[in-house]
């Protein structure tokens, strides 16, 4: 008991000092966490609107694979970017193996699948109320999709916060194509199961709450969407 | 030197010409639509003529929405054809559509005006302009920055409705617009609808409320299974229905 108190006074202790490998890991978990998320949602929020508004062949299979990829597990995702970005891979030029930009691949493989899938559901729920009042208005399909986003704007930030929550608390993947370099590819999920094998649980301690306080932030982000959605009649 | 047929008008819009050669009458000649192995119309003609408002009449399920979209073209017949006086490049634009359901934007009353007004692309002074117009004609002025999916059934109708009708429409189609209205907003909405047809929009109603068409329609368009059984005056088609299945409707026995 002494040693988890000893260990969460230490851990307050550099949440109060700042400390610099404190923030430096931090920092670097929020850029690649919401770089990977950004494209994540560039690329799932297309592709949702593709599905939404189209059809072609293979359009189920593709729901129903995005729909499976959506519990992907992490370190399959890495394991695969591992294999694809590895020396003996097919993009293993490229040399990005044990950098930040592989975990952002990697993040980007594990939350598009999330976000598409959620954003999918509601795009094609509001898809079905207003497609003929778009067609009756006469909008292109660039100005109904367009149109579209916007109407479902609260719900689709929820699903981003979802994406964000998924990135940032993930350990399996970002370990396996990073590696936990210092000052490189170290970041707070795998910093916290490095320390805590140390048995350095201070530092472990320290990233745990501030991953707490940004799961704290994410729903409270959640709710307070919801809450101006509903206000506003959406 | 050329002579036209038919007068042909220009306004300006869009920053070009626009022939303003009136879309109306309406011919529809052999029109049917099937889905799967189910004829929904079947061989249905009428034509619509300019101004006042007309009835689509009939039991539920006798095909009237589905007609209305046909006419609106949110759905092509299988066969048959819709022969407007003039076909312009912005058919569909000339025409508005005012579902069951009102199908509202999630933004204020005012932006839903607005937004059907910048579709059509008018300038932003002359949205606002007509949008505070139809907020008054319609009585929602006091609405106008509130959220639209927040207000009562009535409210939401004549909100749909004054959008359409803020394009100014040759011709507006109402899907039972009074269907899940209490007696009261029922009567705003009629009265809204007389206005509309009064300002000089040809207004297509499908109903199968008698005392509705009774009070508001000109002309009925009975329809039963997917066919046209009946078209003309309100006052012929009650006081003397024009076959046995229209008088058991008119008795309320017939079923579909």
């Amino acid at each position: 008991m002494s040693e988890f108190s000893t260990a969460l006074s230490l851990a307050f202790d550099l949440l109060r000092h700042a400390d610099p490998v404190l923030v430096d890991i931090v920092l670097r978990s929020l850029r690649v966490s919401l770089l990977a998320l950004a494209m994540a949602g560039v690329l799932g929020f297309a592709l949702a609107a593709l599905i939404t508004v189209t059809r072609f062949p293979g359009r189920t299979a593709l729901i129903i694979g995005i729909n499976a990829a959506m519990a992907l597990p992490p370190v399959v995702v890495g394991l695969a970017v591992y294999l694809l970005l590895s020396r003996a891979g097919p993009l293993g030029g490229w040399g990005l193996l044990f950098s930040p930009t592989a975990m952002v691949i990697a993040q980007v493989v594990l939350v598009t699948p999330l976000i598409c899938g959620l954003a999918r559901q509601t795009l094609e729920d509001a898809w079905r109320e207003y497609a003929e009042l778009f067609a009756s208005l006469d909008l292109g399909t660039l100005r109904a999709l367009s149109t579209l986003l916007v109407e479902t704007r609260h719900s689709l930030l929820t699903t981003l916060l979802a994406g964000f929550g998924r990135a940032i608390s993930e350990v399996g993947a970002v370990l396996i194509v990073g590696g936990n370099i210092a000052h490189v590819t170290r970041v707070m999920t795998t910093t916290i199961a490095m320390e805590t094998s140390r048995g350095n649980l201070a530092l472990a301690l320290a990233l745990g709450l501030i991953l707490i306080f940004i799961a704290l932030l994410v729903n409270a982000g959640v709710f307070f969407t919801r809450e101006l959605a509903a206000r506003q009649g959406a | 030197m050329r002579v036209c047929s038919s007068p042909v008008n220009w306004r300006r819009g869009r920053g070009h010409e626009v022939n303003t050669t009136p879309l109306l009458p309406l011919r529809c000649e052999g029109l049917c639509f099937r889905a799967g192995d189910l004829t929904l119309l079947n061989d249905v003609n009428f034509t619509l003529e300019a101004g006042g408002i007309t009835a689509v009449l009939g039991p539920n399920g006798a095909g009237k929405t589905l007609l209305l979209k046909l006419c609106h073209g949110l759905l092509l017949p299988t066969t048959g054809r819709l022969q407007w006086q003039h076909t312009p490049t912005d058919l569909r634009a000339r025409q508005a559509m005012v579902f069951q359901k009102p199908v509202l934007l999630r933004r204020s009353v005012a932006a839903n005006i607005e937004f059907a007004l910048k579709v059509r692309g008018l300038a932003s002074d002359e949205r606002s302009r007509r949008t505070r117009d139809m907020l008054a004609r319609t009585g929602l002025a006091a609405l106008a920055e509130r959220p639209a999916r927040v207000l009562s059934g009535g409210e939401q109708q004549r909100l749909a409705l004054a959008r359409a009708w803020a394009g100014n429409p040759e011709i507006l189609f109402l899907d039972e617009p009074a269907a899940n209205l209490d007696p009261a907003a029922a009567r705003t909405v009629e009265e809204l609808i007389t206005t509309i047809a009064a300002s000089g929009s040809k207004v297509v109603i499908a109903t199968h409320d008698l005392a509705q068409v009774r009070r508001i329609a000109q002309d009925v368009l009975f329809l039963h299974r997917g066919r046209v059984l009946g078209q003309g005056s309100v006052r012929g088609f009650f006081e003397c229905p024009p076959n046995e299945t229209a008088a058991a409707f008119l008795r309320g026995e017939l079923y579909w």
